[in-house]
């Protein structure tokens, strides 16, 4: 397996989808390439830092703005 | 009015229970569905725009539209499915409005090769995190965010940040699976490739 195809498997990998015989084809390519695992690794914490950290926080004084006005429109509509 | 059927051995949502109880004129209920949903409006609205002040209005927008077309929700969808795709067509608009002339479109195809291929392959520090602070890194993560082509970085936040299926996130951009998938690879990679500049280890580094 080259670094492209393994590339190209590496989102079902991170979402746990790939099925178990080409798992192991997988497994066997971060065996032998430092590469990929650093790829699969940092790619991994990538998604795990966007998940886990709010970068556009909603401030409470504009979230209860925000409601406020919501609501006073619903109830007119 | 219809009436959702549960197959009896699954359970019904309770936003269906918000929903069924807005229809007929309860305020109160959309107002829990409102508090229950409205950061993850704001944020999606957030990374479209880029805007703040943009991004208020879409949030009034969204759920007021939603709550007049109410009676057009499906209850074989999710209400937050349905929700995040008022709230992208929205966010859409107000981009195309404030960018007149300029081409704003997530429907084609972002013709670039960058991050297709890792080039940074140093690896990072086994705790990144750690490295910043939690303003500074909520600077870098926006940054470098905002550097991605807009449908690159919609389809990441409605699939990895906001937890939307593949299928959901599709569907709610009205793109292909096929084309969801290699725009969200493209985009992991592309992010994963600009925070390498950030989180790299720089123990490591001359050690070759
Ligand atoms: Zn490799």
């Amino acid at each position: 397996m080259t670094c492209s195809e393994f590339l190209a498997q590496l989102d079902d990998l991170l979402d746990n989808e790939v099925a178990a015989p080409l798992r192991a084809d997988l497994e066997e390519h971060l065996r032998g390439c430092e590469h990929c695992v650093v790829t699969l690794n940092t790619t991994r914490k990538t998604i795990e830092i966007y998940r886990t950290h709010e970068i556009y926080e909603l401030p409470n004084e504009l979230r209860e703005r925000l409601e406020t006005a919501i609501l006073a429109k619903c109830r007119k509509c | 009015m219809p009436t959702i059927q549960s197959s009896g051995t699954e359970e019904v949502h309770p936003d269906l229970l918000l929903v069924n109880q807005a229809r007929e004129g309860d305020v109160q209920a959309f107002e829990k569905l409102v508090r229950q949903y409205d950061r993850q409006v704001f944020r999606i609205a957030q990374h479209i725009t880029q805007n703040r002040e943009d991004a208020e209005d879409v949030v009034q927008d969204a759920f007021l539209k939603a709550y007049e077309k109410l009676d057009q929700f499906q209850g074989n969808s999710k209400f937050y499915t349905w929700l995040v795709r008022i709230t992208v067509n929205e966010a859409l608009m107000r981009l195309r409005k404030r960018r007149t002339g300029k081409m704003v479109s997530i429907d084609e195809d972002v013709e670039t090769e960058e991050g297709s291929m890792p080039r940074d392959l140093a690896d990072w520090s086994p705790d990144p995190e750690a490295l910043y602070g939690q303003s500074e890194m909520a600077e870098i993560l926006r940054k470098t965010i905002q550097g991605l082509p807009a449908g690159f970085r919609v389809v990441f936040v409605l699939r990895d940040v906001e937890g939307l299926s593949t299928e959901e996130t599709a569907e709610t951009l009205g793109l292909s699976v096929p084309a969801v998938k290699s725009r969200l690879l493209r985009a992991r990679l592309q992010l994963r490739e600009r925070l390498s500049r950030y989180f790299r280890d720089r123990s490591k580094e001359g050690a070759k």
